[in-house]
């Protein structure tokens, strides 16, 4: 049966012959599959990576830029005091399974986010909200405890998408939204499918369907590629293969920013390195050029701080780790470890990480500090690392937008606990005047960089590997997302 | 049938002979990386020319070669030390409920993919390369068990037997003093063909990320790092795979070798 459509539908291209039309469907490849399709309640990028924009959308959303522009909330007015927030929503607006976006749905997902009981990964975001209030169907206002200038910045979140009590029950398994594409299908361990969304309230997509996949193995991931098995892969795992799809007419690559800080993540309640000397060595130890360039194969802008290179907020602290190992040896003998230490590297699996360990190591080899490697894979990083801070250096790249404010979490998994930090941090969500901001942020990156809290490498480089015809795509990746709203074939 | 022992003797000699000389000098310190000096071309001054992270690829496969071998002997050396004192013992208690215990446990672990148990094992006790060593040496057990009960059955109806037994000696004496040499030839070829499977096994975890952790080298993780390299430094991967099979081509030819020289019924029939 399917032999015979194929074959009356090839007879039927081949009597139209040559009227070229373009291509309606993409095959988009991304590293990891997500584990639920909640954004909402899961912490894991490839959630976004697959439906922000495309299913989900927000009060405000990011451009492939990074601006913050309307999304759902056609305008907003801020109040004198920057307190309150009277968005205007878009009118005409459904969610997929047919019922009407209106103020309810968004004080509903709002006000779930931000519940006691709430599993958003990004609960911070939502923190200064005191109350959220329907003025009428397309009218919503946000009260807040103090003005928060990131506001409108972390409303484009995808942990701030809004969702629809309607569909909330079975949103991880069928995620139910208001965006340009459906969710279709969901083949776990192999493809994911989305297709237009034709009622869609904005300018429609132009693409018809959209598979994605998931493919993390380098070697794997290179001969997708080159076998034209997917049209598009985002996030190219293996950096030493641009050159040759660079060279090869039938593919472009994009190199882009991310906003991935990738760090030496130092565990700052472990002897030894909760003295600030043997930090300040290990920082003076590692050769970020060295990491770029070996594990990176040169994609990579070295980072002083932690804190996104492209930001108009970005201060250069480069100096104050600058690679010197002599120093680092004697910093090592004034902390008193004239014969160096032994420490655990545990490395999770992307290259940025494995390879960026090896050298690693063997830098601080070099001023006598032996870190004993062990890789480990995702769900033991996570259990291992990230929950039971059970480790003394890892590598792994922060790849939240705006994200120093973990900093001032004590808890978390690199258990830096600053006071003087932690009320910058209240200090600069009070403060809404960008000049005020700008100077804040500048001393809050001082901080961290001056206590050497975690070893800072480099701005993880986004590789987008795509066929030579495909149009608007993002370069850079402001957050973790693939948007094909307005991506489309060239004829 | 000679020149397979000569070639397979010369092929194992050398890298047996790597590993050694590796103790006392490499060309280049593999712990040192010079990433300026990555992926160059085999040349005068790197013989097999240098990897990703500029690491000199002929210190690596001598350094490797040491692990292979310590791994494959290391193993080897379990499966013996365990599996012939249990094969001994079975024949000699031959048919008993004791020597059932044994061999059917022998065939319990025998009957499972050694690779996917290593795995297994290396996977839950953390991979390390002594864990790689007690997971691939569980699998030789069996099998010198097996072969040595199989082997010293037969003995025990020959007459020398039957005579020390008159002599008064006990079932672990005999098994020592004359079961066991008259199957050391055996134990021999056994070995050398376990030996080569042993590195191949070694290469197999290491490739996967389950045996000797960076940045103790390793074929199988020099293959799997240079994966991604092939289309641009094709020597990257072709040189720890040659080193693989040249060192396994070597000791199969060997064992069969052996097997040929100490096998009395094949003489026979040649001459």
């Amino acid at each position: 049966m399917r032999n015979l459509v194929f074959t009356v539908t090839a007879t039927a291209v081949a009597l139209l012959g040559g009227i070229a039309s373009a291509q309606t469907d993409i095959t988009v490849a991304i590293q990891l599959e997500p584990p639920n399709l909640d954004p909402t309640g899961g912490a894991a990028q490839a959630i976004d990576s697959v439906l922000y924009s495309n299913v989900f959308e927000g009060l405000t959303r990011f451009e492939g830029d990074g601006a913050v522009v309307p999304g759902l909330a056609k305008s907003w007015d801020i109040s004198s005091d920057g307190t309150v927030y009277t968005f205007n929503l878009n009118s005409g607006v459904m969610f997929h399974d047919g019922t009407s976006m209106d103020a309810e749905d968004v004080k509903f997902s709002l006000d779930r986010a931000r519940s006691e009981d709430s599993t958003n990964a990004q609960k911070g975001l939502f923190s200064g909200i005191t109350d959220v209030s329907v003025v009428n169907s397309r009218t919503v206002k946000v009260t807040l405890d103090q003005p928060n200038g990131s506001f409108l910045f972390n409303m484009a979140w995808g942990d701030a998408v809004i969702v629809a009590p309607e569909s909330i029950e079975n949103i991880a398994s069928n995620p139910i939204g208001t965006g340009a594409f459906t969710f279709s299908d969901w083949v776990q361990g192999d493809r994911l499918e989305l297709v237009r969304n034709d009622s869609y309230w904005g300018t429609a997509a132009v693409l018809e369907s959209a598979t994605f996949r998931f493919i993390s193995d380098p070697t794997a991931a290179f001969a997708a590629v080159m076998a034209e098995d997917v049209d598009v892969f985002v996030g190219f795992p293996a950096p030493e293969n641009l050159p040759q799809f660079e060279a090869d007419a039938r593919f472009q690559v994009l190199v882009g920013n991310t906003e991935g800080e990738t760090i030496l993540s130092t565990n700052n309640k472990m002897p030894p390195f909760d003295n600030l000397l043997v930090r300040k060595a290990v920082a003076h130890a590692i050769d970020r050029q060295a990491i770029i360039d070996g594990a990176m194969f040169g994609y990579g802008t070295p980072i002083g701080t932690h804190f996104a290179p492209h930001n108009p907020d970005y201060v250069d602290l480069l100096g104050n780790s600058s690679y010197d190992p002599a120093k680092a040896k004697a910093l090592l003998v004034e902390a008193g470890f004239p014969d160096g230490f032994s420490t655990t590297l545990k490395l999770p699996p992307p290259s940025y990480a494995r390879r960026g360990g090896e050298i690693i190591a063997s830098q601080l080899r070099q001023v006598g500090i032996n870190a004993e490697i062990s890789n480990l894979e995702w769900s033991q990083w996570i259990e291992e690392v990230f929950k039971a801070k059970d480790f003394g250096l890892s590598i792994v790249s922060h790849t939240e937008p705006m994200d120093i404010g973990i900093y001032a979490n004590p808890e978390y998994y690199f258990q830096y606990d600053n006071p003087v930090f932690q009320a910058l941090m209240i200090e600069l969500n009070a403060t809404a005047d960008p000049v005020g901001r700008s100077a804040l942020l500048a001393k809050a990156q001082k901080i961290i960089s001056e206590d050497y809290v975690n070893g800072y490498l480099f701005e993880l480089a986004v590789a987008t590997v795509a066929k030579a015809g495909v149009r608007g795509l993002w370069v850079n990746q402001p957050t973790a997302a693939v948007d094909l709203t307005v991506v489309s074939w060239a004829d | 049938m000679k020149r397979g022992l000569i070639i397979g003797s010369f092929l194992s000699l050398v890298f047996m002979g790597l590993a050694c000389i590796s103790f006392l000098w490499v060309p280049y310190d593999i712990e040192t990386l010079e990433i300026a000096n990555k992926l160059k071309k085999p040349n005068f001054n790197h013989w097999l020319g240098t990897d990703h992270f500029g690491r000199d690829i002929f210190s690596m496969i001598m350094m490797g070669a040491r692990t292979s071998i310590a791994v494959a002997l290391l193993a080897v050396g379990i499966g013996v030390a365990i599996g012939v004192p249990l094969g001994l013992f079975s024949a000699a208690r031959r048919g008993s409920f004791i020597d059932e215990i044994i061999m059917r446990g022998n065939d319990l672990i025998f009957a499972f993919p050694s690779l996917v148990i290593a795995i297994l094992i290396t996977a839950v006790f953390g991979a390390s390369a002594v864990n790689a060593i007690v997971a691939i040496g569980i699998f030789n057990i069996p099998v010198f068990a097996r072969l040595t009960r199989a082997a010293a059955l037969p003995l025990w109806e020959r007459d020398f037997v039957l005579s020390a037994r008159v002599c008064g000696k006990s079932e672990a004496r005999i098994s020592i003093e004359h079961i066991f040499p008259n199957i050391t030839n055996l134990m021999i070829v056994q070995g050398t063909i376990q030996f080569s499977l042993g590195i191949l096994a070694e290469a197999s975890l290491s490739y996967i990320g389950l045996g000797a952790q960076p940045p103790t080298a390793s074929w199988g993780r020099m293959l799997a790092d240079a994966q991604t390299l092939v289309s641009i430094a094709p020597h990257v991967a072709l040189v720890p795979g040659l080193a693989i099979l040249l060192m396994v081509l070597g000791l199969n030819l060997m064992g069969d070798g052996l097997r040929d020289l100490f096998d009395p019924r094949i003489k026979v029939e040649r001459t």
